[in-house]
């Protein structure tokens, strides 16, 4: 066991925040200060290897409505990393299946003296409803398209380790921008830190609304690659579309794929992320994925980290 | 021989250009005079500083019964219709079966007298079982009592059936009412295509899919010389549609629900299932060209688009809540108050779309004060200023994203057929 750094000794300012809901209502401050607690817990635990039980007696739920493996895991994780007592409720074996409503299902849970909830559910704004109407505090893991905003935090936390410092970057999201949770909480973290972000990929995925938001539309990667900081390659979201937005995946590959090629046009210390899972050949080629450049693995150790530092600042946030 | 005398009212009849300050007389259930005594009368209303109207008729209302009374039935409907100072309602065919048949039609007829609140109206069903693919007995549910031919709150996709329900229906005389939406571009769509929707992921609704299709059913109604009226109207790319064909004498009308100028797309950032409706609250561009149609007549009836769901159903998440909101209690103040107030409307403007017009598209002889017309008034106090509360609601549903709203203007007295009922 290990001892506490000072500077979590006591609850951090500026967060008063009980809920985590997204990256949009967030001040600058505010995601400094989240992305500080994460790596004060990263150095004070051997990057997450260690237990800092400053969460004992306390108890959280992951409810995930939407399959997901990195996410699910690391949240549950990161509770035991800090002493808390952590439970897994599963969608498929619970009375959701019996026709129950989301907010029954969570009220029945909180009753069960539950701390923090955190929520996957493929509605926009199931989060958002349950914290509304729960008492316990509501971590958004992941709201349809909406917003994921661990997500955002851990990518940005990656970045900011690598280079120091998010303003004055330039970071491009490639792919399907319009169906990404991922794309909104990264443009909204990166822009309130000061980097230029660029949306890049087909048209029917990126549209020119997206420059209302302040960020730069581009549909040519080629174009972009070497102006970039860091390219995070987001996944085609095949299971959220019906009429497909693009021909062929071979067709997506030739034109959005990371690969050599264009690893050569890039600047030298680019880096390259994706939030995962990827689809290797899809956008991101093998050599590239696991190449000198990417940092896709310490993304997944980040996300412990700012998991940790998200349990952490809900639940020690003043009622 | 029961009298009323409703005195120094400021009477609005658009159907007779009337709005003067008047003594009207009711007597055995219809008009007697508009320039009355004060004799005797059984009853007195005192109607200084008010407005008395030809009674309000929505002519959008799911009143749900059969199939769905968790939501609404028709007494609870006609009871709402009356709060909200409607005199007479038209009940869409959107209920379980559908009223495709003359024994469902007098089934509602039969229920809405048993109520005794309001008229009701049945608009039924324009394709068999609401199917989309043959039309129903059109001829055998005039006979019944039809007032008009529709598929509900689910599009008439196939053309050639539209085609022939306006070529059909021109023998009764009856309107054909579609819903204009292309349910290829909205598939499992949850709000307006914009801005908003694009913050906050939620599946997009496009203008361009209630465009289309009001192109469409213009174009089939210009061809057929029929009768066609678009249900709930919301898109500034419809209006101007709408404002050319009319220039060109296509016997189109056009009808709006209140959530479609009271509201805009932001409405949903706090996710609210009951900002959940269809058509989509849209933004404010679209807002502004529906008041701008409202105003130079474009769009020519205000209807509630009442549509109750029980708690249970809107409880859910954004994605599975279902559409719609019940309306029936607010129409008149939100236009009183979004409208008339702000001068987007006169007072006679507005009654004609929430009484005199209706009327006419519908073929029913209501909507005036003529003397001799049947006695169904509504008096309004323009300037009352009142409180939506859901919890008081006489709807059976309370899915009203209202709630807690300031609105000046209301019925205060509602007569139906000589009868006072509020």
């Amino acid at each position: 066991m290990i001892e506490l750094p000072p500077e979590l000794e006591s609850p951090p300012v500026p967060w008063t925040r009980r809920h985590l809901l997204d990256l949009e209502s967030l001040s600058a401050a505010e995601i400094t200060t989240a992305l500080d607690v994460a790596q004060s817990f990263k150095d004070a635990t051997r990057d997450c290897k260690d237990k800092l039980p400053t969460l004992a007696g306390v108890t959280s739920v992951n409810l995930f409505f939407e399959d997901s493996t990195r996410t699910r895991t690391s949240f549950s994780l990161a509770a035991r990393r800090l002493g808390a007592d952590n439970i897994e409720f599963s969608a498929s074996s619970s009375s959701v299946s019996k026709g129950e409503t989301l907010l029954d299902t969570a009220k029945t849970i909180e009753s069960m003296q539950i701390d923090a909830m955190v929520v996957r559910h493929r509605s926009p704004g199931a989060p958002q409803m349950l914290a509304k109407n729960l008492d316990c505090c509501v971590i958004n893991a992941g709201d349809g398209p909406h917003e994921h905003p661990t997500q955002g935090l851990l990518d940005i936390l990656t970045i900011r380790q690598h280079r120091g410092a998010i303003a004055g970057l330039t970071v491009a999201l490639v792919g399907d921008i319009a169906h990404s949770r991922t794309a909104r909480s990264n443009i909204w973290g990166l822009q309130k830190l000061g980097a230029h972000v660029i949306v890049c990929g087909p048209s029917t995925l990126v549209s020119k609304q997206w420059e209302k938001l302040g960020v730069e539309v581009s549909h040519d990667l080629d174009d972009i690659v070497a102006r970039c900081d860091v390219l995070n390659l987001l996944r085609i979201q095949f299971e959220r579309q019906y009429t497909r937005p693009f021909p062929s995946v071979r067709e997506y590959a030739l034109l959005y794929a990371m690969n050599r090629e264009r690893m050569e046009q890039a600047k030298e210390d680019i880096l390259i992320m994706a939030p995962g899972p990827i689809n290797r050949g899809v956008e991101v080629t093998p050599e590239v994925a696991d190449g000198s450049q990417s940092v896709i693995l310490h993304q997944v150790n980040n996300g412990l980290a700012v998991r940790m530092a998200a349990l952490y600042l809900v639940a020690k946030a003043p009622r | 021989m029961s009298t009323i005398l409703l005195k120094n009212g400021r009477l609005i009849d658009p159907s007779q250009q009337l709005d003067r300050v008047t003594n009207i007389l009711l007597k055995d259930g219809v008009v007697a005079s508009l320039d009355a005594q004060e004799t005797y009368a059984d009853r007195v209303i005192d109607a200084t500083g008010k407005i008395v109207a030809p009674g309000l008729i929505d002519m959008h209302v799911q009143l749900r019964e059969p199939g769905w009374e968790e939501d609404e039935t028709i007494a609870s409907g006609a009871a709402a219709a009356i709060v909200g100072g409607f005199t007479s309602i038209a009940c869409i065919p959107n209920t379980e079966p559908p009223l495709d048949s003359p024994a469902s039609i007098e089934y509602v007829r039969h229920k809405a007298a048993r109520a005794d609140k309001c008229n009701v109206f049945v608009i039924a069903c324009a394709s068999s079982g609401r199917k989309g693919e043959q039309l129903s007995e059109i001829g055998t549910l005039v006979e019944a009592g039809a007032v008009g031919f529709s598929d509900a709150s689910r599009a008439i996709t196939n053309p050639e059936l539209l085609r022939r329900a306006l070529e059909y229906t021109q023998m009764f005389d009856k309107p054909v009412l579609n819903r204009p939406e292309l349910i290829e571009l909205t598939h499992n769509g949850v709000m307006h295509d914009g801005m908003v929707s694009l913050v906050l992921g939620l599946a997009p609704i496009p203008a361009a899919a209630e465009d289309v299709m009001a192109a469409r059913d213009i174009c089939l109604c210009e061809t057929t010389g029929g009768r066609l009226h678009l249900m709930s109207v919301s898109s500034s790319g419809t209006v101007e549609i709408l404002r050319r064909a009319k220039a060109r004498g296509v016997r189109t009308t056009a009808e709006i629900h209140p959530c479609n100028f009271a509201l805009t797309d932001e409405a949903l950032r706090e996710f609210d299932p009951n900002c959940k409706v269809n058509p989509p609250l849209r933004s404010a561009d679209h807002v502004a060209a529906c008041i701008a149609g409202l105003k130079d007549g474009t769009i020519d009836v205000i209807s509630s688009g009442h549509a109750p769901r029980a708690s249970q159903k809107k409880m859910h998440e954004m994605t599975d809540a279902p559409f719609g909101m019940v309306s029936l209690e607010t129409t008149l103040g939100l236009t009183a108050t979004k409208l008339v107030r702000p001068g987007h409307l006169t007072w006679s403007q507005a009654i004609d779309k929430l009484s005199t017009t209706p009327a006419r598209i519908l073929g029913v002889p209501k909507g005036t004060l003529m003397v001799g017309a049947d006695a169904d008034v509504t008096i309004i106090d323009p300037d009352l200023p009142w409180t939506v509360d859901t919890s008081q609601y006489a709807s059976r549903s309370s899915n009203c994203p209202f709630d807690g709203w300031k609105l000046i203007g209301k019925a205060t007295n509602v007569i139906v057929g000589g009868v006072v009922k509020l």
